[in-house]
């Protein structure tokens, strides 16, 4: 009984992702995109609580949609007029895009049925903040670094880029 | 429980989906949402892979450092299209084809 409410549960927020995901690329208001991109995050995070990864659950929300979101509603602000009020994002070419993707979805539909994954649920790993921890400064030492510096360098370039030309130096 | 392969088509969809903002917006900013679903489709398959996979938590960690490369393609990406918006006074992906040869 449990376990038929946990099904239904994973696959409302399934059909919520990829609604709200298909709002994020049809819809025609750029802001509205935004807060459908809100809710497509947190069906993700969902998704990684019933995998049983906590720690990513909450880096999801945390960074995702705390960061990521909020840097691209400030994008959506900062490159409108601000007395235009409805920010519209027009399409193209939306024969060949919807083509592409349904080959592309095909694609990968056939591929996941005509492989034998042989996969069996290793159960509830339990906390796994612990052990991530443990891999990110144990076997995963240099990609975390390198992912450390990639950030920094990254972040410092964007400052950079978006610094108004003459003012500010010395 | 939920099998592997139900992951999988959703994430599946999720980069269809992706691909196809990608292909047919024309607002910059709408481009760069579309792929920040294509990064959370591809982390879906390495957390599920991750679980379905004994003592695996490699996948996780995968995971985590493509939220790092997201955040800098994010941060990156948004820099650049304000320079546009700052040389051209739009972000229309279609429109900005001053380089073009």
């Amino acid at each position: 009984m449990e376990s038929m409410a946990s099904a239904a549960i994973f696959y409302g927020v399934a059909v919520l992702v990829l609604g709200s995901a298909l709002y994020v690329v049809v819809g025609k208001n750029l802001v509205h995109s935004a807060f459908a991109l809100v809710a497509a995050f947190f069906g993700v995070a969902v998704f990684y609580v019933y995998l049983g990864a906590d720690f990513l659950a909450g880096a999801q929300v945390l960074i995702y949609v705390g960061g990521i979101l909020t840097l691209l509603l400030f994008g959506v602000m900062l490159t409108n007029r601000i007395y235009n009020l409805n920010l519209r994002s027009g399409a193209i070419q939306v024969v060949p895009g919807a083509l592409s993707a349904g080959l592309v979805f095909a694609l990968l539909v056939w591929i996941i049925q005509s492989v034998d994954w042989g996969a069996m649920d290793a159960g509830d790993p339990g906390p796994t903040s612990e052990s991530i921890g443990r891999l990110l400064v144990g076997d995963y030492l240099l990609p975390f670094e390198i992912a450390s510096v990639l950030l920094l360098i990254a972040l410092m370039g964007a400052a950079m880029l978006v610094r108004r030309r003459g003012s500010g130096s010395s | 429980m939920i099998p592997l392969e139900h992951y999988l088509y959703i994430s599946a969809a999720l980069f269809s989906l992706g691909v196809f903002g990608v292909l047919t917006r024309r607002n910059a900013v709408n481009v760069l949402m579309s792929i920040e679903l294509i990064f959370n489709s591809a982390n879906i398959n390495l957390v599920a892979f991750s679980r379905f996979v004994e003592g695996a938590l490699g996948g996780q960690v995968f995971a985590l450092l493509v939220i790092v490369i997201a955040a800098c393609e994010a941060a990156v990406a948004l820099a650049i299209v304000m320079s546009l918006y700052r040389v051209v006074k739009h972000v229309n992906l279609d429109d900005a084809a001053e380089l073009k040869g």
